[in-house]
């Protein structure tokens, strides 16, 4: 009997076990503030990456899609939020009219994305997502001439904070005695569309939807067979992560308050990637798993490969961010030998691997 | 009887090989009709041209009274027909039950908010989608092997796994490409009972099929193509008597 069995047949130890986890979640950020406001960011950032990663694994895990593109879509979420909420146009719109307009968005680009290269397939499809990617920062980039839209390599800044009324979710506040920084909200609300995203994820896979996209990345010309619209269902693909990464986008552009064209380089469709990979492609607590230990190990190392070199040479001798990409690569490497469909792979894709 | 496909003047060509020339025929309401000849006669080209896997280069079919109009694979199954595959195709790593819900794709409608939102609609969906997939395990003698992996399941096993999955398209014409291809004498028979069975059931089934044992006793009309022509038609009795049937078979006689 497997540990979820085991569960599934003891419903008290289920819940006592998501009791403690909300307890222990809903507890954190004040146990991080005390190490530091920064650590709560760094949390909200991890938690917006794995909103991303389990976009990606949509189109990735789910559909076998490889994007490598994807960071686009987090940038056209945010640039929509940034030039509907900033002095910029000095438009103000309220996020909630915003969030799922930077969805649509983003959803229209993937569609617009996907309609001309879903026909391609593997290596090849990998490569015109990759230049697709490129060419959406490169529009940020420049679309500050002959009209600013974009302002260019500068970005935009002062960028609206969420606000419910008078309620910010940049100030502090004092409620029975606990100090609720601006992070601390900010984690709250990102915890809450993390459930959300979860939830649908899990939903989606075991759907009509979700067996046509495992059918396809089995066998597609079988499932063509079956009558399944294969482009219509990769499209959705595309279009339903595309999405993910437009609310993402969104939220890190409130919270940031600044965003420019450097923040969606290919580099971050590759850590997306990785987060998906690492973790497990097309299982979403793998993908979860991933996506948090490649957002909080290069935040761990920062702090400790300085005054840990320090202390024993007495000097800096690697940069903390060579450590960091030795240490990647190296965990990549092993991954590949040792745990080629991730560190907590979905059964599907570890026979699926296994037959190769 | 009523004719449910019409097949007229098909051609089809690759580069300078002629595959298909003038393919005329006709499958009434009701009957097993068996597509037979010798290797490279061009049967699988034509089953591929049917199911939309190929463009006709010339020539039309009609289904069930009206024009098949096909633009990409898929909508052949949408108009009812389904097929499986000379090497079998089957979704290697879902389950034998999962392999067969996939089929009722194409009979269902959840489309992403209903799976998001779940809503009593949807869920009533799923589990008819479930029955009928459990249903039809049953039906094809897989009913215990529902959870098992596809490509784990034994060969004969697999066959019938892609007639149960093909079958929950709910499709009026059932094209089988050599269904009988590596099978024991057991394991046909136990094939030719599970097809006369479709076919009382309401199914018409159009038959690939080097096995002649199984294609004379089971089919109610056959045609021979050989290179890429139709060099008869009719009964199992009157075919095997053909003397274009048995030349093509069994080569000219010496002059």
């Amino acid at each position: 009997m497997t540990f979820t069995d085991k569960l599934k047949t003891n419903p008290t130890a289920l819940w006592s076990g998501v009791v403690l986890i909300a307890c222990a979640l809903i507890a954190l950020p004040f146990a991080l503030a005390m190490a530091g406001t920064t650590w709560v960011r760094v949390t909200n950032l991890a938690i917006l990456f794995t909103l991303l990663a389990l976009g990606l694994n949509i189109v990735v895990g789910f559909a076998g899609l490889l994007d490598l593109g994807y960071i686009a879509f987090y940038g056209v979420g945010a640039y929509v939020y940034a030039l509907l909420a900033s002095p910029q146009f000095n438009l103000h719109l309220p996020f909630w009219v915003i969030l799922p307009i930077g969805a649509l968005a983003a959803c229209v680009f993937g569609v617009l994305l996907g309609a001309p290269t879903l026909k391609l397939r593997g290596d090849y499809l990998a490569i015109v997502t990759l230049g697709f990617g490129e060419i959406v920062r490169i529009f940020f980039n420049n679309l500050s001439q002959p009209v600013n839209i974009t302002n260019g390599p500068q970005g935009i800044s002062r960028i609206d904070p969420f606000t419910i009324g008078s309620f910010s979710f940049s100030q502090n506040e004092v409620l029975l005695g606990l100090n609720f920084s601006g992070p601390i909200k900010y984690y709250y609300l990102l915890l809450l569309v993390l459930i959300a995203v979860i939830v649908i994820n899990l939903r989606l896979e075991d759907s009509r939807i979700g067996r046509a996209w495992q059918a396809i990345r089995e066998d597609e010309v079988a499932a063509q067979a079956m009558g399944i619209n294969t482009t219509r269902i990769k499209l959705l693909a595309f279009a339903m992560g595309a999405s993910f990464g437009g609310v993402a986008g969104g939220m890190f552009a409130a919270m940031q308050g600044f965003i420019s064209p450097e923040s969606f380089v290919l580099v971050e469709s590759v850590m997306v990637l990785s987060m998906v990979v690492l973790g497990g492609m097309g299982n979403i607590w793998g993908v979860i798993v991933g996506a948090l230990l490649l957002s909080f190990v290069p935040e761990l190392l920062r702090h400790t490969v300085d005054p840990l070199q320090r202390s024993l040479f007495g000097r800096l001798i690697v940069e903390p961010e060579v450590v960091r990409m030795l240490l990647f690569g190296l965990a990549l490497m092993l991954m590949m030998l040792f745990r080629p469909a991730g560190l907590w792979p979905s059964k599907v894709r570890q026979r699926e691997l296994a037959d190769e | 009887m009523s004719i449910l496909l019409d097949a007229r003047d098909i051609g089809k060509r690759f580069g300078g090989v002629e595959a298909l020339s003038a393919i005329s025929l006709t499958i009434e309401h009701g009957e097993i009709y068996g597509l037979i000849g010798p290797n490279g006669a061009g049967k699988t080209t034509f089953f591929n041209v049917l199911t939309g896997v190929y463009r006709a280069d010339s020539g039309g079919f009609s289904f069930d009274g009206a024009p098949l109009n096909v633009s990409a694979p898929h909508q052949v199954a949408v108009a009812g027909i389904a097929r499986t595959f000379q090497n079998i195709r089957l979704f290697a790593n879902m389950s034998a039950l999962e392999n067969v819900m996939v089929g009722r794709h194409v009979r269902t409608h959840a489309g992403i908010f209903g799976a998001i939102l779940r809503g009593a609609g949807t869920r009533a969906e799923e589990r008819a989608i479930h029955e009928r997939a459990r249903a039809l395990l049953d039906y094809v003698g897989l009913a215990a092997r529902g959870n098992e992996i596809a490509h784990s399941l034994p060969y004969g096993d697999q066959r019938r796994l892609e007639i149960a999955r093909a079958l929950a398209t709910d499709p009026k014409l059932l094209a089988l490409d050599e269904p009988a291809a590596g099978m024991n004498a057991t394991e046909t028979a136990t094939l030719r009972q599970l097809l006369e069975r479709i076919r009382t059931d309401g199914t018409t089934l159009l038959l690939i099929e080097h096995d002649m044992k199984l294609v004379m006793g089971l089919c109610d009309r056959i045609a021979v193509l050989d290179y890429g022509r139709k060099i008869a038609e009719g009964a199992p009795a009157a075919v095997r008597k053909d003397a274009a049937v048995i030349e093509a078979y069994l080569g000219g006689e010496l002059a």
